[in-house]
């Protein structure tokens, strides 16, 4: 893709993911770590836009801006002490980790760059959607099914252990 | 030249300076909802990855986003139980910090 | 004469019976051991008789042996060598056993083991007699061992004393330090020649060609001798030794163990012969000993010491004689040295168990008086160690200064003679002041019991009569027992007065000091204005303390630093495993955290490592990074 909208679309939108992210993860305060994460979220749900995902861009909007962010906020809530203000924001391994993450930024980086893409050329098929669905209920049905019980599963084992314990209560048989 | 045409390199290098990114959060961070959230940061750098590859090296098969779906999926579910567990954490030991969490030691 | 195997075999069959069974019945064990030994004088005699009718057996040994051991390349044959040397002391070891054994049926009597002392006697006899008549060298080493063991039990044999414990232990100690040359001298021989056969020896070595090698070998043999024979510097135990009752010093350390060293060196002198140097080295050991001993001798003041020192010097005087080469001269001395020094050492017992075991001769005198029979004996015997004629010292002293004289050693002459003046100096004053002069008041002597006075008479006889079978005229000694081609003795007639001269001289200048002088004022005044000389023989040139002086700091300093070594560094290394251990798992545990993210890190670094390696090694890198290697 070449045309000058879409690179520019492209440039703009990474500086946009990029910064909201350092931003996450250099915030002092819990919630504005959430916003600044939701904030990403829909930038990366723009970029999907531009990779004419639409359906994905759509359920990225839903799923992590909408509920995953709002969970995290419940979770900050529930967990929040008087003085929330955190005294120092990064544990002793500070130096450490950036070391290492530079590093292994820098020699995926390099490899990246002199790696040959192999670019097929192909166009997207207009419908998007019914396309994905189609898909997801002939040749990965089975994937689409285990996705459902294990969201069954993760929703009852959340119940389970963040469920309040009465005093006194009679233990389980 | 890289600047003027968007290819698949761009859209890696993106996906993993924000995978680093995440990455170094999870790991430097002291509260424990903050290293989940840096977390859910390095999963969408994956899913970036994915759906550039779909769009580029298989743009009819669709088989990126279907992963992509499917890590979403997982994603959100992965929050979910990692909230709980950390709330049951909180109750009984009041306090979110990770470096308080050295129970493995024993 | 071919059953002198049984005369070795008797006595150890009587100590066997002794120890095993008869250990209660104390005159049934007597009578063994005296028994044994004295069948083994009459079968001795005969063997003599039997080797004076062969005199083929000089040159060519009747030997007969049985295999004992078979190794490949280590064939050991023990048995028997007969010809006129062994046969002669198979004879004087016989007899003289025989003879002490009798007498200690009266010195040792009331003693508490008294049965032990003869299973002790008849053990040293049964080793004496192998070493003596021995075929090999392992044998005969076999048999220098048990010596030494028999000379510690018995030196130890009043072991309540401490004094006693301790002499034993110095006298196996200083000996052990001899037999290390010994052995290693041995076992160069067995390496060398294949063979310990004395007969096999003797006609291989002198044609052996790499003479320092056996310059080496023959120094490491001679230490033996050193030490068994009580030659300086391993004169040290021989004094000590009269801690033993005194018919041990007159068998072992007067008559025939200490000789062990000389005979040894008579047997292999083919050996030595081969080797001048070394010859030069057993001379000058013989001379040198001989006029050391001598210097200390004049001032001791225990009678049993005064002979004990006495003992060193002569058998310096046998050395010197073999080590200028003449096994003639060496050997008579060796035999009439057994007899009067048996004598006297004997004559010595019987004074002690008459004045209940006191020792200095200065608060003894006159004991002629009450002790005619010791007292006589006793002089005959000083009369032949002076080498007054006719007593037997006199032939044998003299011939080993006429062959030390006729070797060319003019310096080891002058040493003999000034030695034998001494001798004739120390012997006469111990005889002056025990014997002659004011009886002490305190003193109770009587003479001793027949079993004991009669040994002494024997003995007596022996050395009056024993040196005429060596004198220049009818020389029977020297054509049986000579070392190389016999040459007959001529009569020195300078050199015999000069001896008789050196006696007399010797016994008048002891009679003026110590006999004439009523009260010894001269002698004592004497000692006082030399006071530092006297002081230095008194105390034996103290070399006694220098050897526990190099003992204390050399030997247990080494021990002191080989035990801090072992504490430190020994100690310490295997103490530093267990550190090194504790301090990797403290080291290794700073990793042990228990905390999630450190874990997510250590990932991450094997991550990088392995990522690190593969794009630098792995197949695709040349593509990836661009040439990058």
């Amino acid at each position: 893709m070449t045309s000058i909208f879409q690179v520019g679309a492209f440039w703009l939108i990474s500086a946009a993911i990029i910064f909201t992210a350092i931003l996450v993860v250099a915030s002092k305060q819990l919630v504005h770590m959430v916003l600044w994460l939701a904030v990403c979220f829909i930038s990366i749900a723009s970029l999907y836009f531009l990779l004419d995902a639409d359906y994905l861009a759509l359920v990225q909007i839903m799923v992590y801006a909408g509920a995953v962010s709002i969970m995290v906020i419940f979770g900050v809530m529930l967990t929040q002490k008087p003085d929330i203000k955190e005294c120092l924001l990064f544990n002793n391994q500070l130096k450490l980790a950036t070391l290492v993450v530079i590093v292994l930024l820098a020699l995926t980086g390099g490899m990246t760059y002199r790696a040959d893409w192999f670019v097929s050329g192909g166009t997207v098929p207009a419908d998007t959607i019914a396309y994905i669905g189609q898909l997801l209920l002939s040749k990965y049905v089975i994937p689409f099914e285990v996705a459902a019980v294990l969201l069954l599963v993760a929703l009852i084992g959340a119940i389970v252990l963040a469920k309040e314990v009465k005093p006194g209560a009679r233990s389980r048989d | 030249m890289p600047a003027l045409a968007i290819s698949p390199t761009n859209f890696v290098l993106l996906s993993a300076v924000l995978f680093f990114i995440g990455l170094f959060g999870a790991l430097t961070r002291k509260n424990a909802i903050a290293v989940l959230m840096c977390i859910e940061l390095m999963l969408n750098a994956v899913n970036i990855n994915l759906i550039a590859f779909s769009r580029f090296v298989t743009p009819q098969l669709f088989t990126g986003q279907i992963f992509a779906i499917f890590v979403i999926t997982v994603a959100a579910a992965e929050v979910g139980v990692g909230l709980a567990i950390i709330i049951n954490i909180y109750r009984h030991r009041l306090s979110v910090n990770l470096d308080d969490f050295d129970w493995l030691k024993w | 004469m071919y059953h002198a195997w049984l005369i070795p075999l008797l006595p150890a069959l009587a100590f066997a019976c002794i120890s095993l069974f008869t250990k209660q019945w104390k005159w049934l064990s007597a009578t063994l051991s005296i028994g044994a030994m004295v069948s083994g004088f009459i079968i001795a005699s005969f063997v003599v008789a039997g080797v004076l009718q062969h005199p083929e057996l000089i040159n060519h040994p009747l030997v007969y042996t049985i295999r004992w051991l078979s190794m490949p390349g280590f064939i050991v044959n023990v048995g028997i060598q007969l010809d006129p040397l062994s046969a002669m002391m198979l004879f004087m070891v016989t007899l003289i056993a025989s003879l002490i054994q009798i007498y200690s049926l009266g010195y040792m009597r009331g003693e508490k083991g008294f049965s032990v002392f003869f299973a002790y006697m008849s053990l040293f006899g049964a080793s004496m007699l192998l070493l003596v008549a021995s075929a090999n060298l392992l044998e005969l080493f076999v048999a220098w061992e048990g010596v030494g063991v028999c000379s510690y039990l018995l030196i130890g044999f009043y072991n309540h004393k401490i004094s006693a414990r301790q002499a034993a232990k110095k006298a196996f100690i200083t000996t052990r330090i001899g037999d290390t040359g010994l052995l290693l001298g041995l076992l160069a021989l067995q390496l060398i020649f294949g063979t310990l056969s004395i007969s096999s020896l003797s006609q291989q070595i002198p044609q052996y060609q790499n003479i320092p090698l056996l310059i080496t070998v023959a120094v490491l043999f001679f230490l033996g001798p050193i030490g068994k024979s009580g030659q300086f510097p391993l004169h040290v135990w021989l004094p000590d030794a009269m801690e033993g009752p005194t018919p041990v010093s007159a068998l072992i350390h007067a008559a025939t163990m200490v000789i062990a060293g000389v005979y040894l060196v008579g047997r292999v002198l083919f050996m030595f012969h081969s080797v001048p140097p070394v010859m030069e080295l057993v001379a000058w050991v013989g001379g040198f000993t001989a006029i050391f001993a001598a210097t200390i001798a004049v001032t001791q003041r225990e009678i049993k010491r005064i002979l004990a020192y006495s003992t060193v010097s002569q058998i310096g005087y046998m050395m010197m004689a073999l080590g200028v080469g003449s096994l003639t001269a060496g050997f008579f001395h060796l035999w009439t040295h057994a007899f009067f020094k048996a004598l006297m050492f004997l004559g010595a017992g019987s004074v002690l168990t008459g004045l209940h075991h006191k020792a200095d001769v200065w608060e003894m005198g006159g004991l002629i008086k009450k002790m005619p029979i010791t007292a006589i004996t006793f002089v005959i015997g000083g009369l032949a160690i002076a080498g007054i004629p006719p007593f037997a010292g006199f032939w044998s002293k003299g011939d080993i200064l006429d062959a030390t004289l006729a070797s060319g050693h003019v310096a080891l002459f002058v040493i003999g003679a000034f030695t034998a003046f001494l001798t004739a100096l120390y012997i006469w004053r111990m005889i002056f002041l025990a014997f002659f002069g004011k009886e002490n008041p305190e003193n109770h002597p009587k003479e001793s019991p027949a079993v004991m006075t009669i040994p002494l008479i024997i003995l007596a006889v022996f050395a009056t009569v024993g040196g005429l079978i060596g004198t220049p005229w009818g020389d029977l000694w020297g054509r049986y027992i000579h070392f190389g081609t016999y040459v007959a003795p001529v009569a020195n007639w300078p050199l015999m007065i000069g001896d008789t001269l050196l006696g007399a001289l010797g016994i008048f200048t002891a009679w003026v000091f110590y006999c004439k002088d009523e009260e010894k004022v001269k002698a004592k005044a004497l000692a006082k204005q030399f006071n530092g000389l006297y002081t230095l023989l008194y105390n034996k040139y103290y070399i006694d303390e220098i050897y526990m002086w190099f003992n204390h700091t050399m030997v247990d300093g080494v021990g002191r630093l080989l035990y801090l070594f072992d504490i430190y560094v020994v100690d310490g290394i295997v103490n530093g495993f267990g550190a090194f251990t504790l301090a990797a798992g403290a080291g290794l545990r700073v990793f042990q955290t228990g905390r999630l993210q450190n874990y997510a890190l250590v990932f991450f670094l094997g991550v990088l490592a392995v990522a690190v390696l593969l794009a630098f090694t792995g197949p695709q890198a040349t593509l990836l990074l661009g040439g990058v290697r």
